[in-house]
């Protein structure tokens, strides 16, 4: 089932516009901030967290409003698959289209902005564990808005502030790495939010799609 | 197949106001029912709550939600997929295969590798009411399916119908305007349209 949900999206379009922007922000940084290595160094991490997160945020709008458009939300709706299901499936997919092309990426990006070498694994497992709650909050707040025109602006306001723990955590420890302080609290902190999310707002999503489509 | 659909003293709104009320009936295993009514009278309305998208002010639905097809005006297309990918998209939906004779029965054979969004609006039409052959449940609910159908392509639908549906026991509950050509009770909106006595109070209210 996930499969064909994946299909439906993968070729519903916008696979590598996350990809592509989060590239641009993160090359653009150092022309704007200047080239010297210790400032970067310092803002590298928060840097590579935000545009990772606005990233996951770019294409967020299209996630159920392309069905509700096409009336395939409702047939889902109808179908014998739980809108839970669906919720969960549209999420899964947002990530690997978006979250897991950025947390192959990050580590080169990280070059670029002069990431000290033991923060770049840090990088790397924070944002594999980061982005996949920005995938299933995000999916929650296009559920919300999903029969909005112009839902996007709001669903941003909606989603943004729901973000930041996952942003705080996340860029903590790649920071701590960089320091070579230890990263387990805010690791396991970044993980629990991860799993609250995937617990939690399947449900909340599928009850805001159904009160959206009556 | 076998199934029953059934209705009592259903009233349903639409944007906050009743729509429709009292509505009862009963449509037993292969038979249809065609809703009739002017513009507005409610006839969407009622194949949603119906199809359980949205719940009745009052009365109740007797069908197994599992039973029940809904066929709405948007035809659930992906533009990007081709015809046969959309098709076994939903087919993988709902756990079924896609028989072969479908693409044939509705004249898409020809099209089954072409992108969905280069067909014409007839085209789409079609694919999207292959889908109901495809998903395979008793109970289909057609909210003006032969709209943008030519005439030999409503006349085929309506021999698709009855004959690989209804003869089978299914149930067919069809708003729609034009004359199909089927065997099928005639049920008028018309006659269950809500008195609006909310509005008289507010009126006063408000003058």
């Amino acid at each position: 089932m996930i499969r064909d949900l994946k299909l439906a999206v993968r070729a519903g379009g916008g696979f590598g516009l996350a990809l592509a922007f989060f590239l641009i922000v993160v090359v653009l940084v150092p022309f704007g901030v200047g080239p010297e290595r210790e400032v970067l160094a310092r803002i590298a991490p928060g840097i590579l967290w935000v545009a990772a997160l606005l990233a996951a945020l770019l294409s967020l709008d299209r996630m159920f409003a392309l069905d509700h458009e096409d009336g395939s939300l409702t047939l889902l709706a109808t179908g014998p698959l739980p809108l839970e299901a669906v919720a969960l499936g549209k999420a899964l997919v947002h990530w690997a289209t978006t979250g897991l092309p950025l947390v192959v990426i990050a580590p080169l990006l990280g070059i670029l902005l002069s990431l000290p070498g033991p923060a770049v694994l840090p990088l790397l497992v924070s944002l594999a564990v980061g982005t996949p709650a920005l995938s299933m909050i995000g999916a929650f707040g296009a559920a919300l808005t999903v029969g909005l025109k112009r839902g996007g602006l709001l669903m941003s306001l909606l989603v943004l502030p729901l973000y930041v723990p996952t942003l705080v955590f996340g860029a903590e420890v790649v920071r701590r790495g960089g320091e070579g302080l230890g990263v387990a609290v805010p690791l396991a902190m970044l993980g629990g939010i991860t799993l609250g999310a995937f617990a939690v707002l399947p449900f909340a999503t599928a009850a805001a799609l159904r009160v959206n489509l009556r | 197949m076998s199934a029953r659909l059934g209705v009592a003293g259903l009233a349903v709104e639409r944007g906050g106001l009743a729509v429709l009320e009292g509505v009862s009936f009963g449509v037993p295993a292969g038979r249809a029912l065609i809703l009739r009514g002017p513009n507005g009278v409610g006839k969407t309305t009622l194949l949603r709550v119906l199809a359980g998208l949205q719940k009745p002010l009052a009365g109740r639905v007797e069908a197994a939600p599992d039973d029940i097809a809904y066929a709405s005006h948007a035809d659930g297309i992906k533009a990007t997929l081709s015809v046969a990918e959309n098709l076994q998209f939903w087919a993988g939906i709902h756990g079924t295969g896609v028989p072969d004779g479908v693409y044939d029965l509705f004249d898409l054979a020809d099209l089954r590798g072409r992108e969905a969004g280069t067909l014409s609006s007839g085209q789409k039409r079609r694919l999207g009411l292959a889908r109901l052959a495809v998903i395979d449940r008793p109970i289909w609910l057609l909210d003006e399916p032969t709209i943008s159908l030519d005439r030999q392509s409503v006349t085929r639908f309506a021999e698709f119908l009855t004959q690989h549906h209804l003869a089978r026991g299914g149930i067919a509950v069809i708003a729609t305007h034009i004359d199909l050509g089927i065997e099928a009770e005639t049920l008028d909106l018309t006659a269950f349209r809500a008195r609006r006595a909310g509005a008289d109070g507010s009126d006063g209210a408000f003058l």
